[in-house]
């Protein structure tokens, strides 16, 4: 069976820094793949990967059978991945409305909509034509996630979604994603919160260090085992 | 449609009458005056649209101001073809032209880009000064007989290159405007506030770029040969000045406040009052230019339309789109 997004073996460079090393990912229609790892470990790295600001030529990275490596940055997201950047990278001279139209500049059919994504996060319908810099921290989070999924993503990208936000304002945000999943958008989302990570998540990845170092089922995977995934040997041994 | 824009659109077709009956009210130094004006102040806005909307930061825009001049002298004087004609014609010819050099231009980025639209621009005034049919390094004249089947005398073509100035002037302003409202204005918000995210969410940042470069290419080469057909003289110094065609027009765009409509159009009035009382200066008057931007700069780089932002939020060109 062909995976929705795979890749086999992948290495990523700064220059002549290696980032990534060796990386088996894959992630399968409709499911939640959760990242984690310290700081450092690669994680945004790999979401550089697969949005193609961070181009692998000659590596083996797939979408749907899709080699993503020789697109460009947005024929990567015509073809349908979408991300939520790390400190939500809005656009400030826009308000609230246009930012998420720009969302749907790759013009992909699909349920996500104005009026849906709207309904999904109301707060946005009653902030519309507010600049989008005098929100919350919070409804910035709503307003990049609505963004992305303007574009009717096959993969959601979510990086960092609790970075600098209130417990109780998370929980309303990853409330929304089994709504979001329901639509057969598939999901990857990097986080330092390892609970709320396994909580949201179908399978998880650890990544140490550029490579991953534990792979497995959410619910089957304890916490010694992230523990010791996430902090390396270095830490056992100490 | 609201008050405040009726009352809006009013005070837009008082001041468009006002200045579409120049010929009738004003002397002709007045007029040539306006015609600088006219032209200034569309350089401007299309330096605007490259550098301030699509981060463009060119410094080599009189390649295509030279660049039609140049075309337009030879349309005219080897082609035959009558002045009117050989302006859009020479417009047309310059974005041609442009499109080879945007190829080579967009191989650098950033402060790199800079460097290399000015180095182009010099090599294309290396040409035009090597070519013996246009007078070589010290220029030609536009044959008088040319000159004179434009209109029937020579208020009559000071008029009609009033009004095709003016004109050309209102198409960029309005245009740009246009342009701003629509979907591309969304997209080169986007890409003005953050590149990265921009093409991350799916704008062709680089094809959008690539249009603008040739569009405002082809616009500015216009400009170029209405500026040379009212001058009836052109060499390469004049014609590839950096001084004239990117540097008052950076100043004109950066003292009234870059990426806003509103802002090369304050830039440009404060422009021509200093020129009016300081051109006597001498290299003075470059210096005090150059004063006032590092102080305005200083004090808020986002111009004299910003101070006034600062002091009221209001607009007269709204581009934000709301339903």
């Amino acid at each position: 069976m062909t995976h929705l997004l795979e890749a086999k073996s992948l290495d990523a460079f700064y220059g002549d820094f290696q980032a990534l090393f060796g990386v088996e990912f894959h992630v399968d229609q409709g499911e939640s793949v959760a990242l984690i790892g310290a700081n450092g470990a690669g994680k945004t790295t790999f979401l550089k990967v697969l949005t193609g600001l961070l181009p692998v030529p000659g590596q083996s990275l797939s979408l749907e059978g899709v080699d993503l490596t020789a697109l460009r940055i947005h024929q990567i997201a015509a073809r349908g991945i979408a991300m939520s950047p790390e400190g939500r990278r809005l656009f400030p001279s826009l308000s609230v409305r246009e930012n998420l139209q720009i969302g749907a500049s790759v013009k992909r059919p699909g349920p996500w909509s104005l009026e849906t994504v709207e309904k999904l996060f109301p707060i946005l319908a009653e902030k519309a034509n507010t600049p989008s810099t005098l929100l919350s921290g919070g409804q910035q989070q709503m307003v990049a996630i609505g963004r992305a999924l303007m574009a009717n993503p096959k993969l959601l990208l979510l990086d960092e979604v609790s970075l600098g936000l209130a417990p109780v304002i998370v929980r309303d945000i990853y409330e929304t994603l089994p709504m979001i999943r329901e639509q057969g958008t598939s999901v990857i989302l990097v986080e330092q919160d390892i609970g709320q990570a396994v909580a949201v998540s179908d399978r998880l990845y650890c990544l140490q260090e550029g490579r991953i170092s534990l792979e497995g089922k959410s619910s089957e995977l304890g916490r010694d085992e992230i523990s010791a995934a996430y902090f390396g040997r270095a830490r056992e041994a100490s | 449609m609201s008050i405040q824009n009726w009352a809006r659109l009013g005070l837009l077709i008082v001041a468009v009458a006002i200045l579409v009956s120049g010929p009738y009210w004003a002397s002709r130094g007045t007029m040539r005056l306006l015609i600088e004006v006219f032209y200034f102040l569309a350089l401007a806005q299309l330096w605007n649209l490259l550098a301030g909307y699509s981060g463009l930061i060119s410094v080599g825009q009189q390649a295509f101001v030279g660049l039609g001049g140049y075309a337009m002298f030879s349309l005219a004087m080897f082609a035959g073809v009558p002045i009117l004609f050989a302006l859009p014609l020479a417009g047309i010819l310059t974005a041609l032209i442009a499109w080879p050099t945007a190829f080579v231009a967009f191989r650098l980025s950033g402060p790199y880009f800079a460097i290399g639209t000015w180095v182009i621009a010099e090599v294309y005034r290396l040409v035009f000064a090597q070519i013996p049919a246009l007078g070589g390094g010290s220029g030609i004249s536009l044959p008088a007989g040319l000159v004179k089947a434009m209109a029937s005398g020579r208020s009559a073509r000071e008029s009609l290159i009033y009004w095709i100035a003016l004109a050309i002037m209102l198409v960029v302003v309005l245009g740009i405007w246009i342009v701003m409202r629509s979907r591309v204005g969304l997209s080169l918000s986007a890409l003005r506030d953050n590149e990265e995210a921009a093409v991350s969410v799916g704008v062709r940042t680089r094809s959008l770029k690539f249009v603008i470069y040739i569009a405002t290419a082809g616009m500015t080469g216009l400009i170029g040969a209405l500026i040379f057909v009212q001058k009836l003289r052109i060499t390469p110094e004049a014609a590839f000045s950096v001084t004239d065609w990117s540097v008052l027009v950076i100043f004109i765009v950066v003292i009234g406040g870059i990426g806003t409509l509103e802002g090369p159009i304050l830039g440009c009035i404060l422009f021509f009052v200093l020129r009016e009382y300081l051109a006597d200066l001498g290299a003075w008057y470059m210096i005090i230019l150059g004063t006032i931007s590092v102080v305005i700069m200083l004090v808020e780089p986002r111009g004299l339309w910003g101070l006034i932002l600062r002091w009221r939020n209001i607009t007269v060109f709204p581009v934000t789109r709301r339903k």
